[in-house]
């Protein structure tokens, strides 16, 4: 048993089975925060270290979270209170933290490739909480925790990721992911957000969003990145929202019992409509639940052998 | 080293002896407990869960009621998590009732070193505060490390360190039975 690697840098390089291990430990892990007493023993005496270069609450609580109801002992590093500011390199702060014994780094950084630079210069088990506009594999594994929990299964399911493909690290791991384990992907987005050849993944590509939400399982929204607005990707919020937004009416096109999902933090109005975001069929916060499981699922399966 | 010398099975208990010793523990429960008020059964997994079950059934042909049944994962609790080579794979706990103030019967399969009960009581404590916590296991097969004694026992057998106690189940599809495993 046991994952066979030392750190989780991307879903690229898991198989199917890798995937399906995962999801099952971490379902295993589900029921402990469901308890009065919500804390196993399973990391006691191991330390995790989030290492994050990129401002994140919701990762970096889950992470924490995570560590914390395995028993590990957790540190938070963040650039603007260390020696980043004082140029030490990516390497050097993190084998100083090593050499404080540190079991998992957990690292966020702008820099595509950054977990498997520091993956290969450190013991420390490393996972990628997000590298650019690389991967964010932990995200797209609670997403399919989230949807096999309401859907009992991926195979066969047709998933519409919607936005900023181009530059969503979330997409890209969502991608890979699904259709491993055997769901259709489409993506829908403008051209300006679509990056090229990204027909090799395996995925179908739409500019008209209604066209896309046709027979939906699962309708996945990415955040509309507004620091991309001034680089010519769009030109305007409006046109944007208007085309590309989640409404209640666009969701009729897909079945019944679909799901949404969105990675957060929300811009309502602008790729999301509250009453979508607030409906019966969107699981988002089951997914910032669900987060916790899966990472402590993750964090048991790098922490042995 | 034992395992290059030849290997023979000692059949300990089949299944005729299995269900006498399942229902006597059942009726032994009952009379310690002096009935089935506030008692609840807890299976460790996998072995003692489908005991358990045994138990369960037996207790509701003598009383006319079902026993609250909880099943436990130890893994988590494990004394040698970080030592071992492998890891373990993690399966549910599975308790669907409150265990504060009740009389919980854990139940497993074999009785050896003590440590995977020591690691279930943690796993129980963890969840609430039971008045009581007893023991009821199909083989005590002594060489305890830990302080720990069952309450209701299937057998004692007495065993080499090296030796090895099978619990068959027809549950995981194979015919009821107990077997030692010993060098030749």
């Amino acid at each position: 048993m046991g994952l066979k690697r030392k750190d989780l840098l991307d879903v690229a390089s898991l198989s199917a089975e890798d995937i399906h291990l995962i999801l099952e430990t971490a379902d295993s892990f589900k029921e402990v925060s469901g308890r009065e007493i919500k804390k196993v023993p399973a990391l006691r005496g191991k330390t995790v270290v989030n290492l994050f270069f990129e401002p994140s609450t919701r990762t970096r609580t889950s992470f924490e979270l995570a560590a914390k109801r395995l028993s590990a002992d957790v540190i938070n590093f963040s650039p603007s209170t260390s020696s980043i500011v004082k140029g030490e390199t990516l390497l050097d702060t993190a084998r100083n933290i090593e050499s404080m014994q540190a079991d998992i780094i957990v690292l966020r950084h702008p820099s595509p490739g950054a977990a498997e630079t520091l993956a290969r210069g450190v013991r420390s088990s490393v996972i990628n909480a997000g590298d650019g506009c690389h991967e964010h594999p932990t995200q797209a594994l609670l997403d399919l925790f989230t949807i096999r929990q309401r859907k009992a299964h991926l195979a066969g399911l047709c998933v519409v990721i919607v936005g900023d493909i181009a530059h969503s690290r979330v997409a890209r791991s969502n991608i890979y992911a699904l259709t491993k384990m055997g769901a259709t992907v489409r993506v829908a987005a403008p051209p300006t957000m679509i990056p090229l050849y990204l027909d090799r993944l395996g995925v179908s590509v739409f500019f008209d969003l209604d066209r896309a939400l046709e027979g939906a399982d699962v309708v996945m929204m990415l955040r509309l990145q507004l620091e991309r607005l001034g680089q010519a990707y769009l030109p305007s919020i409006r046109e944007y929202a208007r085309l590309y937004g989640l409404t209640a009416e666009r969701m009729k096109r897909a079945k019944p019992d679909a799901l949404v999902m969105h990675p957060g933090p929300l811009n309502r109005g602008v790729e999301i409509a509250p009453e979508v975001a607030d409906s019966g069929a969107a699981v988002i916060l089951d997914q910032v639940a669900n987060g916790v499981a899966v990472r402590m699922g993750l964090m048991y399966l790098l922490s042995g052998g | 080293m034992t395992t290059i010398s030849r290997q023979k099975e000692i059949l300990l208990m089949d299944a005729h002896d299995m269900k006498r010793a399942l229902t006597r523990i059942s009726h032994e429960i009952l009379e310690r407990n002096k009935g089935i008020q506030d008692l609840a059964l807890v299976g460790i997994r996998t072995g003692g869960v489908y005991l358990a079950r045994r138990i369960q059934a037996f207790i509701k042909q003598i009383e006319g009621h079902e026993l609250p049944l909880g099943e436990l994962d130890i893994t988590l609790y494990r004394d040698d998590l970080g030592s071992r080579r492998d890891q373990p794979e993690v399966r549910k706990t599975s308790i669907p009732f409150h265990i504060t103030d009740l009389k919980i019967v854990l139940v497993d399969d074999v009785l050896f070193t003590g440590r995977t009960i020591r690691a279930a009581m943690d796993g129980l404590i963890d969840l609430g505060r039971p008045a009581e916590i007893q023991l009821a296991v199909l083989i005590d097969r002594g060489h305890r490390q830990l302080p720990i004694k069952a309450n209701y026992v299937g057998k004692s057998v007495p065993t080499a360190r090296d030796e090895i106690v099978h619990v068959y189940l027809e549950e995981l599809g194979e015919r009821d039975r107990v077997v030692l495993v010993t060098a030749e």
